[in-house]
């Protein structure tokens, strides 16, 4: 559905975005990760056909943002990072207007339904001026689904929402990612890692990691790491546990917990478990320590800098 | 056609939330109401002496285009730069909607926004056909009024161009006024000084167009060339402002 090679964009002498590849398929969600400035907007605005890149190729629903831009912006919802809003008018009336312009028919049955699917129904003619924060997001992403788009693209759909929002948003993008493509940027780590199938790190115009997020968390970490807990004394636990194949790297904390790490895919946790309890440990923890998202990201994007 | 037809509805139906408009409308209406009265008061004490002519629309319609000059500035001034200050342009750049379409529109709303108006200020020939007997001369209303309507059009093609060109609101107003006033009351002067070529002032002088021909009931082809002429260059120029922002 999405199909970027070579994308370049330059903002007069300053390259925002450098020779990207990426693509998205059907009923896949896919995070655009990085820090500010790193060219996640550039990118998401190049793909709604809201300016054109300066080198590369887009495909969006099958057709080019440049060539067949008109066709693509049929085929796209896009919610911009600040959220365009008529603050002046009526809730209902601004989705009408946006369903006129994409000429939608029984236009105003459609706003009932997307206003449902949003929680606004009962702001349905408020003045947007008047709305909170939250609610507005959630009319600008309203306003992005209202002609039931094949590609959805999102610029940092949550923010400024409040938790409860938040779950109820992400929970609607993950529902709509189902048959349909979202390609939303976030610097929310957890949040790629709660909504996304795949991430793409970007930082400095480049992408510098592109995976599912499990994947991602594997691949950087090579061995899994797992933390042990138990109750009361646990003097010869790290003893105990050397004595099981496969495990290394043994490590007594000074709280009483002991670390370890095997080998990826070779799973030595049930034997662990079993030695621990015929040691005659109360066994209280056994937990993967899996590298977060938020490491993986510093480690990427940190270690780029240090090269330069 | 039907995207300028939704931005366009828009467009008229945000007029009526605007007190800018309001204001505009009172200020054309109070300042015509007023001519309108002392024309009428000296009309009939001319009349009781028997001398001076026939009223006819000219007076109100002459005010009417005055007016204009001085308030569509501000009736054109937000119409594109308000969307790239409230970051609304982002939604209708990507929309699927042609540039063209989106200053078409804007420029057809504020249109229909003077229309009403100015159908409005029909309340005074029609109180002037009743007056005067055997009534007023309808191929001068009807001639004036197309240039009313004329020069609303090229004022608002005017206006809008210059709005897609600056995002500052007051920039476009100030620029948008200079350029009227320079087209109404400057760029014809040197027609009378220069020796020769200064019929090409004239004929580039706005209000050459108007008081001469259309408002004393004379319809000639060139001026509404001239009219139809500026607003599609005030439009082309809008859409290409557009365009080069996109690029930039």
């Amino acid at each position: 559905m999405i199909k970027v090679s070579g994308l370049t964009k330059d903002y007069g002498a300053r390259r925002a975005i450098h020779n990207l590849n990426f693509d998205a398929q059907q009923g896949e969600i896919v995070g655009f990760l990085g820090p500010n400035g790193a060219g996640k907007t550039t990118t998401l605005r190049i793909l709604t056909g809201y300016m054109p890149p300066t080198d590369g190729e887009a495909i969006v629903a099958g057709y080019d943002v440049v060539e067949e831009s008109l066709e693509v912006r049929k085929r796209v919802g896009y919610l911009p990072e600040t959220v365009p809003l008529y603050t002046d008018m009526v809730v209902f009336d601004y989705l009408k207007f946006m369903g006129d312009l994409r000429k939608i028919p029984n236009v105003g049955a459609r706003v009932d339904e997307v206003l449902d699917m949003v929680g606004l129904t009962d702001r349905a003619n408020g003045y947007i001026g008047n709305l909170s924060k939250g609610m507005r997001q959630r009319v600008g992403l309203a306003q992005a689904l209202m002609h039931r788009p094949e590609v959805l693209i999102l610029d940092e759909p949550t923010i400024g929402l409040d938790p409860s929002q938040v779950v109820e948003v992400r929970a609607l993008i993950r529902e709509i990612g189902k048959d349909r493509t979202v390609l939303l940027s976030t610097h929310l780590l957890n949040e790629a890692q709660n909504i996304c199938d795949r991430v793409l790190i970007i930082n400095k115009g480049k992408i510098v990691a592109e995976d599912t997020t499990e994947n991602l968390q594997a691949r950087l970490i090579g061995a899994e790491r797992v933390i042990l807990r138990v109750r009361g004394e646990s003097d010869d636990l790290a003893a105990t546990i050397k004595k099981v194949k496969g495990v290394q790297g043994v490590e007594t904390k000074s709280d009483g917990t002991v670390e370890f790490e095997f080998a990826s895919g070779k799973d030595v946790r049930p034997e662990v478990a079993k030695q621990v309890i015929n040691a005659g440990y109360d066994l209280l923890e056994l937990r993967p320590l899996g590298m977060s998202l938020e490491e993986i990201f510093l480690e990427l994007t940190g270690s780029d800098s240090k090269k330069k | 056609m039907r995207n300028i037809w939704t931005i366009a509805k828009r467009e008229y139906d945000n007029y009526f939330n605007s007190p800018i408009a309001y204001v505009v409308a009172f200020a054309i209406l109070l300042v015509l109401g007023i001519i309108f009265g002392l024309n009428v008061f000296f009309f009939t004490q001319n009349a009781f002496q028997n001398f001076g002519s026939a009223p006819d629309v000219s007076a109100i319609t002459g005010a009417f285009v005055f007016m204009l000059v001085l308030s569509v500035p501000a009736l054109t001034m937000r119409l594109v730069s308000e969307e790239t200050r409230m970051g609304t342009m982002e939604l209708l750049l990507t929309a699927p909607v042609r540039d063209a379409e989106l200053i078409i529109g804007k420029w057809l709303g504020a249109f229909l926004f003077l229309l009403s108006l100015i159908a409005v200020t029909l309340v005074y020939p029609i109180i002037l056909n009743n007056l005067v007997s055997p009534g007023i001369d309808l191929r001068v209303l009807l001639s004036a009024y197309l240039g009313v309507i004329l020069l609303s059009s090229a004022f608002l093609g005017i206006g809008v161009g210059i709005s897609a060109t600056f995002s500052n609101q007051i920039a476009a107003f100030f620029i948008t006024l200079i350029t009227f006033v320079f087209l109404w009351w400057l760029v014809g002067f040197p027609a009378s000084v220069v020796p020769v070529g200064g019929g090409v002032f004239t004929y580039l002088d706005m209000k050459s167009h108007f008081y001469n021909t259309l408002n004393v009931g004379v319809i000639q082809l060139g001026d509404l060339v001239y009219y139809i002429s500026i607003t599609a260059l005030g439009l082309f120029v809008g859409t290409t402002a557009i365009e080069i922002r996109r690029w930039r």
